[in-house]
């Protein structure tokens, strides 16, 4: 109790960052779960559309600001982006993935994966290597002092409120959308059982072309609410796909609420680990995900599947 | 018919005789048909053209081809025409090693620029010595390949992490030599790592008692320092550390100024050179900027002022920024293969050296930089002068440049022949601060 009262505001600092950094966690990898739910393909090329999301974002910043659009026009481009980068590659890639989705999973794994090689050149040769940076977001809506400890720390408005907002706005968007909905009660039947879907006469493919663009925008729009906090380097999407893996797994596979849950742990975790402990900070999501994993194999909202043979 | 028959007789005899030539020839090894001028020059270039450290390598790909281009448009190398092949070093250390093998074994390159990761550099320095096969270290950082062993193919045309880190601990404590409390934020990977021990090893000798209130190793690539940002923000550190290059440094720099970091501590940023450019005007005045070499587009003294002109406006109109310090870099081996090869052609009166003679050419070699010179010593370490400044905002600009420049001679920085750099650091004396050259002001 004393380590706690005395560290209570190196805490509390934590949490803020923690709860940043799990809102963009979260934003890729539900994405990436949606999309398994429905497709039961790992789709390792969902880090590419997360950082073409990212530079998308970027581009179409750096040209509104080169037009003279005023700042505020930068937040709704975000959205944007992520929808144009969704609409434009989500339906090929689905179109792509939808012929190894009953082969073997390594295929389907070799198969996404040489698809994300090919996006990481792609992005290679649209924006090259220099660092992009498009940060007017952040700009506009600067710092917010937070008193803490007898200190005041400037926390950047844009990662303390916006990411956090966005992520919940879509967590709930997908959880009513998923129970409240028509088109999300026939999703949760095709990801259930596929033909037992189909015979009921629900069009299978048209949910999976929609809810694989659902999820690409989902990636596109990590990328791009993350792009005005960072410079974008060749290198991102392989990043970002890896922490996405350790969150589904650790979540269960094709589980939202889930998602939303081991980001935040792991968003605290590292957040936590840098105050703490920084040497585990790198590690932290993986040790989360190992011990999850020991303990429920299928993750934490995973159910077990009865396997014939 | 006799004359045909006879040509026949002398064409076969002749074709057995090529023939044992070339079976004697492959017995022998590579080196028995050597000294023959080549058609051309076939030299294999190691640089990251995928993965993060292309923000390095592709610039440095692109002053190999300005510079070739320019040097074959003057006669090439002793009238032989010079062709770089160029490999990536992005998918890892494994991949390189093949590379670095079939670059000698199949495309029979005559020398080899490598490179920019110290892994590569670690791992084919014993290559070049296995292969015999002439090569320079164009660009990787540390310290230990001719401080851990001997090599007789591999020489280094630039610096280490030792003299590179050791001048902006100089500067450091010439700048503010009152500081109590100091924190690193280095990249988790062996330079960042390395880095931090030769920064810690000097400061400890030079200016003992100073507490480390924060060692902070984020992931190498990492995309946001958030966290990292709010605990030097609470921890209120005198000096932070920080030898993270590429768009990690560039996150770092915009992340730190968005919060107002840079208000709070005074930054150490020893690669920072390279991002300049890049981050505009977020990086504040008066923070100490390195530039791993005396590397810089605006050097306050270079000893050719029409030579970094020619450099920097080439580069420039071609690609439209300022050259980084991996081009530089690029420039130095460029410079340091023309020189070999004219020195050991000197030595032979013309005639084309082997491997073993261009090898040996390249020790106590001295060749022109685009800002000044480097000499390569006995054991194949670069002597390279160490440039570190202070930023400044000016309104030529549009991004910080440096001010109250020191440019530090190399020998004095650079660990002894012989020595170990964590060793000899230890060593120091407290009179490298006061006897440090005079700081020369920003000039346009």
């Amino acid at each position: 109790m004393a380590w706690l009262s005395d560290n209570a505001f190196l805490l509390g600092l934590a949490t803020l960052d923690g709860l940043s950094s799990a809102a963009a966690i979260f934003m890729v990898a539900v994405g990436l779960n949606l999309v398994f739910g429905v497709l039961r393909v790992l789709n390792v090329a969902h880090g590419s559309l997360y950082a073409i999301g990212a530079y998308s974002a970027a581009s179409l910043g750096l040209f509104a600001a080169a037009r003279g659009l005023p700042a505020w026009a930068s937040l709704p481009l975000l959205v944007v982006a992520a929808a144009l980068v969704g609409l434009v590659l989500g339906p090929p890639i689905e179109r792509l993935l939808r012929r190894t989705q009953d082969q073997e999973p390594v295929l389907q794994l070799l198969v996404t994966f040489a698809l994300f090689m090919i996006l990481e050149d792609a992005q290679k040769l649209i924006w090259g290597v220099r660092p992009v940076v498009s940060d007017a977001p952040v700009k506009l809506m600067g710092t917010v002092d937070v008193p803490i400890g007898g200190d005041v720390i400037p926390f950047n408005a844009y990662q303390l409120f916006l990411l956090p907002g966005v992520a919940l706005l879509t967590l709930a968007a997908l959880v009513y959308g998923l129970r409240r909905t028509l088109f999300g009660r026939m999703l949760v039947a095709v990801t259930t059982d596929r033909e037992a879907a189909r015979a009921l006469g629900i069009d299978a493919a048209r949910i999976t072309l929609v809810t694989f663009t659902i999820g690409a925008a989902l990636a596109a729009l990590g990328g791009a609410l993350a792009s005005p906090t960072t410079s974008l380097v060749p290198g991102i999407g392989a990043q970002t796909i890896v922490l996405s893996f350790a969150v589904v797994a650790t979540a269960g596979l094709g589980q939202v609420e889930g998602a939303a849950l081991t980001s935040l742990l792991i968003g605290l975790g590292r957040s936590f680990a840098v105050y703490l402990e920084p040497e585990l900070e790198v590690v932290v999501p993986y040790l989360i995900m190992v011990a999850v994993l020991l303990v429920r194999p299928q993750g934490m909202f995973g159910v077990l599947e009865t396997r014939r043979i | 018919m006799s004359t045909s028959a006879h040509r026949g007789s002398l064409t076969r005899r002749s074709a057995l005789g090529a023939l044992g030539a070339g079976g004697l020839a492959i017995a022998a090894g590579p080196g028995i048909a050597q000294g023959a001028r080549p058609a051309e020059l076939k030299v294999g270039i190691a640089t990251y053209l995928s993965g993060p450290a292309s923000v390095f390598g592709v610039p440095a790909r692109q002053t190999a081809e300005m510079l070739f281009e320019e040097l074959n448009a003057a006669g090439g190398i002793g009238g032989v025409k010079a062709r770089p092949i160029f490999v990536d070093e992005g998918p890892g250390v494994d991949h390189f090693v093949g590379e670095y093998r079939r670059l000698v074994q199949s495309e029979k390159v005559d020398l080899l620029f490598s490179a920019i990761s110290s892994a590569s550099c670690i791992a084919c320095a014993p290559l070049a010595d296995e292969l015999k096969k002439p090569t320079i270290l164009w660009d990787c950082g540390t310290q230990r390949i001719f401080e851990d062993g001997k090599y007789d193919y591999a020489v280094r045309s630039q610096a280490n992490a030792t003299p590179e880190i050791l001048a902006a601990l100089l500067y450091l404590l010439k700048a503010k030599p009152d500081f109590k409390t100091i924190a690193v934020i280095n990249q988790d990977y062996a330079w960042g790592r390395d880095s931090w021990e030769i920064f810690r090893t000097g400061l400890e000798t030079l200016k003992p008692g100073v507490r480390v209130v924060a060692e902070l190793f984020p992931r190498f690539g990492a995309s946001d320092f958030s966290t990292e940002v709010t605990r030097l923000l609470a921890t209120r550190p005198d000096v932070v550390l920080s030898t993270s290059w590429g768009g990690d440094l560039d996150t770092l720099i915009r992340q730190a100024a968005d919060r107002k970091l840079f208000d709070r501590s005074t930054f150490v940023l020893p690669l920072a050179e390279s991002s300049l450019e890049r981050v505009g005007k977020a990086l504040p005045p008066g923070h100490i900027v390195g530039a791993r070499g005396d590397h810089w587009f605006l050097h306050p003294a270079p000893q050719d002022p029409a030579r970094l002109k020619t450099f920097v406006d080439g580069y420039r109109k071609r690609f439209g920024t300022y050259p980084i310090y991996s081009c530089h870099h690029m420039a130095q081996a460029v410079s340091c293969m023309k020189a070999g090869y004219e020195k050991a052609l000197a030595a032979k009166g013309g005639a084309w050296p082997n491997d073993a003679e261009l090898a040996a050419a390249f020790r106590g070699l001295t060749f022109p930089s685009p800002t000044s010179s480097v000499t390569i010593r006995p054991d194949g370490q670069g002597l390279e002068n160490q440039l570190i400044g202070t930023s400044k905002h000016v309104d030529a600009y549009p991004f910080a440049v440096l001010d109250e420049m020191v440019v530090f001679p190399a020998e004095p920085i650079t660990t002894p022949i012989g020595q170990k750099s964590t060793d000899w650091l230890k060593t120091l004396k407290p009179d490298m601060v006061s006897s440090m050259p005079k700081a020369m002001p920003y000039r346009a």
